[in-house]
């Protein structure tokens, strides 16, 4: 399978990534180079495999269902959660505007 | 650097030892001596943690022409000694200063991936793994530089420009990659910046950056290390590891470093071996798989031949070495490149320009647009395709064919390492199909994806891996040997590496030009 500058365009918007024309035009290649040798895969029978879902056999836990059981990522951080925000106001995060 | 004859010896006196043997009062140059040494040293009183942490940061200050540290932090090692110092410290690192690769959040220090997105990024709290080495007693020198998101092999990735090895061919000054992703990690450790350094190995970070300079480094089995903290890359293949002069400094870091902790949901509720006192390079009984699907082209005849002496020194310590298979060794590099990117545009999804790090707001731009803008603005090259590749895989009509498909050729290299470990306890192979290259000499994504041939089947299934220095080839670069142990056996991994390094006897160190 290879991808065409309209599926790099679509590729790039689906990543929220902008890109010029000649960056798409400069992707594409490098793309489909490393899409045509990913296809070698396509050798391996797996009719009969399982996808693996775990690397190492291991349970998933749950939490106690208790607020704040861990203080350190619980709540009441809102100073703490806001001190690297790019623009916060008011307590919140603050955005372009969304609704016109 | 000597100590002051006037000063006495307060420290001796204090515990009441008489000063030592004329000619030996000097402190000798701490920042040649292994975390072991320096340990021993403390607790002999044969100098202080402070004489440690100022030695260290004065060569970090003076190295500066490697481009290893992307923050210093100083006050930071000197507080950790007056801490060993004065008592207050006393675990298994106290007094022991160390460089943290800028993956990992350390609270209030810059903590940026190497990425332009991360910029002025300081953490609120501190990853567990250093969290855990600060609970041990150790200080740090600063953030060490790495290729952006630990995306790369050569560290040119970095939104901070390339690390240089303090390692030149001989008769020849072109600077060479350190290798990567934790590229400052193993240029820090080989120049004496730091005794030992912490990395992260997604498919490869630890091991091949420390074959390239001449280093141990060790990445245990996925889930001994907690997550928790360390910006993710791929995360069911992420995880940290020590990297250190010797294996015995390497057995010593991950002790400290491993341990269950519920913040991360794939932590391994294991207990902690003790991994330095169970060291023993006797392998009388040990069996050694070499695989044979290793033997690739184009690996140069140096390579294959130090492997082969590896077998020798293996054999030569008591193990017997065997021939195995690992029959699906040519996919793992294709699935890694559909696993790694795929889980990395999802776990990049959230550079966005609202919580933290960069934001680009074009004029009059909605929210979309300052979404796209700040991640074209902030994401390095690399970055950018990984992230299309990982969207491409995983967007409708092609998650089956690529995604889907990656995760059952996964299933049957786990496989592949299930039956060999049937048949031998530990595998040995190269760490890397050549020794460093020149910054800027390797263009082409798909040949520096072929770095880590060797390194990214055991990242795949999840096992303990390491590097040794084994020789140096004939212009005069370190070359590494590869262990792979089965699941939660690193102590096997240690021994078979602490056998090579004991017979290896690599002691070349760099010589400095910075």
């Amino acid at each position: 399978m290879s991808v065409t500058i309209e599926q790099v365009r679509h590729i790039a918007k689906l990543a929220r990534i902008a890109m010029s024309d000649e960056e798409l035009a400069r992707l594409e290649p490098e793309l489909n180079n490393i899409l045509g040798w990913i296809e070698q895969l396509g050798e391996v029978d797996t009719s009969s495999v399982e996808p693996m879902t775990a690397v190492i056999a291991n349970k998933l836990r749950l939490r106690d269902d208790v607020i704040d059981a861990d203080p350190l990522t619980g709540g009441g951080k809102r100073d703490a959660v806001l001190a690297n925000a790019p623009d916060a106001q008011h307590g919140f995060f603050a955005v372009p505007k969304v609704i016109e | 650097m000597a100590r002051s004859v006037e000063g006495g010896f307060p420290l001796r006196q204090a515990v009441g030892l008489p000063p030592p043997p004329e000619g030996e009062w000097e402190v000798s140059e701490l920042t040649t001596k292994t975390i072991a040494a320096l340990r021993d040293g403390l607790r002999e009183r044969d100098f202080t943690a402070r004489e440690i942490a100022e030695q260290f940061n004065a060569a970090v200050a003076g190295a500066r022409a490697l481009n290893a540290y992307t923050v210093e932090t100083p006050e930071d090692a000197l507080a950790c000694a007056e801490a060993a110092d004065s008592g207050k410290a006393s675990g298994s690192l106290a007094g022991i200063p160390l460089g943290i690769k800028d993956l990992f959040a350390t609270r209030g220090v810059d903590s940026t991936a190497g990425s332009h997105i991360l910029k002025g990024f300081k953490p609120e709290y501190e990853s567990t793994v250093t969290a855990n080495l600060r609970k041990a007693g150790a200080g740090m020198l600063g953030k060490l530089n790495m290729d952006e998101f630990a995306m790369g092999s050569s560290n040119e990735t970095s939104a901070y420009g390339p690390v240089l090895s303090p390692w030149r061919r001989q008769g020849s000054n072109v600077g060479l990659t350190p290798g990567g992703s934790s590229g400052g990690s193993a240029a820090a450790v080989a120049a004496g910046i730091a005794p030992g350094a912490t990395g992260t190995d997604t498919g490869g970070s630890i091991r091949q950056p420390a074959a390239f300079v001449g280093i141990c480094g060790i990445k245990p089995t996925y889930g001994r290390c907690s997550r928790w903290g360390v910006v993710a890359f791929a995360s069911s293949l992420d995880q940290a590891g020590p990297m250190a002069r010797t294996v015995r400094d390497c057995a010593i870091l991950l002790e400290a470093m491993t341990g269950f902790d519920p913040r991360d949901s794939t932590s391994l509720d294991v207990p902690v071996p003790q991994w330095e006192a169970g060291l023993s390079s006797n392998l009388k009984g040990k069996r050694v798989g070499i695989p044979k699907e290793y033997r690739i082209d184009g690996v140069p005849a140096e390579i294959n031949a130090l492997w082969d002496q590896g077998i020798a020194w293996l054999k030569d310590a008591g193990a017997t070495p065997v021939e195995i298979s690992l029959p699906h060794t040519k996919y793992a590099l294709p699935t890694y490149y559909i696993i790694a990117p795929a889980e990395a545009s999802s776990n990049l999804a959230r550079y966005d320009g609202v919580r933290y790090g960069l934001r680009e707001t074009p004029d009059g731009g909605n929210l979309d647009a300052m979404y796209s803008a700040t991640r074209a603005a902030g994401f390095g090259s690399e970055v950018v395709r990984r992230i299309m590749i990982g969207t491409y895989v995983l967007s409708a009509g092609f998650y089956d064919a690529y995604f889907t498909k990656a995760q059952k050729v996964r299933a049957l290299i786990k496989q592949d390492f299930r039956n060999a470990f049937e048949q031998c306890d530990v595998i040995l192979t190269p760490t890397a199909p050549s020794a460093a290259f020149g910054i800027g000499e390797t263009t082409d994504p798909l040949a520096m994806y072929l770095n880590d041939v060797f390194a990214v089947p055991a990242s795949l299934a999840g096992l303990p891996a390491m590097s040794v220095p084994g020789g140096l080839d004939a212009q005069g670069l370190p070359l590494g040997l590869h262990l792979i142990g089965n699941e939660l056996d690193e102590q096997t991994v240690l021994n078979a590496g602490l056998a090579i390094e004991e017979r290896a006897g690599f002691t070349a160190r760099p010589e400095k030009w910075w």
